[in-house]
């Protein structure tokens, strides 16, 4: 399923297709006009996401598609292994953690998955954390402490999941104790936006010394949809409240709440999910080489700096 | 999230976002007794005649904590600006000069130093009159600075919170007021200072999942408001009437997330106490420093 703005290059695209077949069954050479309308279809990619509205953007950080944590997973670390479970309420499908290798060193990787399909995504909860997948983040958090992991983690949330069973367990409790521990790591931790960076329950795993996220991905206090709902008092007002939220990598960049932006291939990382996952490998090699530069101290430090200076405000007269 | 606006939508009558009695008699909210509005306020903003509790004024509740003629104001100095531009039904700048034109202080919070008992306390007040008591970089940076401070002259450190979580006209930047609120308690920690949290009505969204929920003691007044979603966002998402109670104070210290209750007329006398008593080892005990394997 395509994004409506997508359709004149799903276009393109098509009709450069039907003439390779034509010139093939025909043997003729159309290599020339094919040359030309491959880069008319450059062309147009590039304008069209240059020029996407935030609401538009916030369409491709959904978009069915998209590389998700668990393709990002498997393609860039290698000797996997999924830990689960909090030891105290439950296992949280939503929340994917677990010990693996990457560039020679030993990780942990934290992951919020939302579904490919519909059944992953009943079973995931539509990557909607619950307080036991908050729990299992800590004790995620605490293991690699101990044991001087670095920590990565893969945003990609709407939100933590609001309901009656959440709110009995302590989500708000959760989320801050999540933040806090998180923020007391004596190891590197590093953070990829991968798709939607929604609220508390996105930051909870998002306290890292370095927050990267991905071209097309958005990060919000609140997603566009309940914004409108309270502000607007109209749901359907989602469109201005995305811009009025400014949540897209560029923006977020210039308020300094992202320190780097991880190019997406031409078209977004759902039209090639492995180039796209090839960037964020990349990036985040080149941060853990830095970061592994800094001493425990030192790391706290950086990272309560980091967050430390955010905030605008005036002095009074 | 400014939670405030669902509430209201369920009072329709009421003008006032801030639950301060107003007009000379009121009809009380809970045992709709007609009160005189100067012995509710007289009677630290609590119904005579049962007890309900009504929001209350930041300088009231500074007053009610902290001992007399012992209050030395430390936030104020910073005021809020419109990073975002923010439009929505009204620009945020309008927004700011509505609030500030009706309260005493630049934004939703009051902080300060003084005596508690003799103690000596930092505190911060959350004022939910103020754009639903919402945190954004003001709020924050007053919290943060005032647990630094706390740290830095041995204060014990007490926050009041009230507020519908953070705030949505500051984007983003709000957000990170959750991370940074949090991070300052840590200074508080390293130097075994207790941070006492006490929520009121209503706390809910990002003030409820940051500091607010990670004191060491962590208080609420009676049938107060708490949650980290508000009932109306819970209530769309599963399609059905909430259980009586639910995300009352009671409701929380059912579910072990409180360590108490607390009538407001107890609250100086029981935070004094916790305050003594969790500091009275602290200087006379020797911490011994185990070495690492």
């Amino acid at each position: 399923m395509s994004l409506q703005f997508e359709k004149p290059i799903d276009d393109l695209e098509d009709k450069i297709v039907d003439m390779r077949k034509y010139a093939e069954e025909q043997g003729m050479d159309l290599y020339e006009e094919i040359g030309l309308l491959e880069k008319r279809l450059k062309r147009l990619k590039k304008e069209s996401f240059e020029n996407l509205t935030r609401w538009q953007r916030v369409h491709v950080a959904r978009a069915a598609g998209r590389p998700t944590g668990l393709d990002y997973i498997d393609k860039i670390f290698t000797n996997f292994n999924e830990l689960h479970g909090d030891r105290a309420l439950g296992e949280d499908p939503a929340l994917i953690s677990g010990i693996a290798e990457f560039n020679d060193q030993s990780v942990m990787v934290l992951a919020q998955q939302k579904g490919r399909d519909t059944k992953e995504n009943i079973h995931r909860n539509f990557g909607m954390m619950h307080p036991s997948g908050y729990r299992k983040a800590i004790r995620m958090f605490a293991l690699a402490d101990k044991f001087k992991l670095p920590v990565i983690t893969l945003v990609d949330t709407i939100g933590a999941y609001p309901g009656i069973a959440a709110e009995e367990r302590g989500q708000a409790l959760v989320i801050a104790e999540s933040i806090q521990r998180m923020s007391e790591l004596t190891v590197p931790a590093i953070t990829v936006v991968i798709g939607e960076g929604g609220s508390g329950g996105a930051l909870a795993i998002a306290v890292a010394n370095k927050v990267l996220i991905l071209e097309n991905s958005i990060y919000s206090v609140i997603s566009p949809e309940s914004c409108a709902a309270i502000l607007w008092r109209d749901a359907a007002e989602a469109e201005k409240a995305a811009e009025a939220l400014k949540l897209t990598a560029k923006d977020l960049l210039e308020l300094d709440i992202v320190d780097r932006i991880i190019e997406e291939p031409l078209g977004g990382a759902h039209k090639d999910p492995q180039a796209a996952i090839d960037s964020v490998a990349k990036a985040i090699k080149e941060e853990l080489i830095e970061l592994n530069k800094l001493d425990q101290a030192e790391l706290l430090q950086q990272r309560y700096e980091r967050f430390r200076k955010l905030g605008k405000f005036q002095e009074m007269a | 999230m400014a939670l405030d606006r669902w509430f209201r939508r369920k009072k329709p009558n009421r003008k006032d976002d801030d639950k301060s009695p107003s007009g000379l008699w009121i009809k009380c909210d809970s045992c709709e007794n007609q009160v005189y509005r100067k012995d509710i306020i007289a009677n630290l903003h609590l119904c005579p005649d049962c007890n309900h509790h009504y929001r209350m004024p930041v300088d009231d509740r500074m007053e009610m904590l902290i001992d007399e003629d012992s209050f030395e104001q430390w936030s104020g100095t910073i005021g809020p600006v419109d990073p975002l531009g923010f439009v929505d039904l009204k620009t945020y700048p309008e927004r700011i000069k509505a609030a500030q034109d009706s309260h005493k202080y630049p934004d939703a919070i009051l902080t300060g130093a003084g005596l508690l008992d003799n103690q000596r306390v930092a505190i911060a007040i959350m004022d939910f009159s103020f754009n639903g008591g919402s945190m954004g970089s003001v709020v924050g940076e007053e919290i943060a600075r005032a647990a630094e401070r706390a740290a830095e002259e041995e204060r014990a450190f007490i926050t009041v919170a009230a507020s519908g979580g953070a705030r949505m006209q500051e984007g983003a930047l709000s957000l990170m007021q959750m991370a940074k609120t949090t991070m300052s308690l840590a200074a508080l920690a390293s130097k075994r200072l207790p941070f006492i949290s006490i929520l009121t009505d209503p706390t809910s969204g990002g003030t409820t999942a940051s500091f607010a929920t990670l004191g060491d003691i962590i208080v609420a007044e009676p049938k107060a408001l708490i949650a980290f979603a508000g009932p109306r966002v819970i209530e769309q998402t599963i399609k059905q009437e909430l259980p009586e109670g639910f995300q009352r104070s009671e409701f929380l210290l059912n579910n072990g997330m409180l360590d108490d209750v607390i009538n407001r007329k107890e609250l100086k006398q029981k935070i004094s106490k916790y305050i003594n008593l969790l500091l009275a080892n602290r200087t006379t005990i020797k911490v011994k420093h185990v070495p690492a394997i």
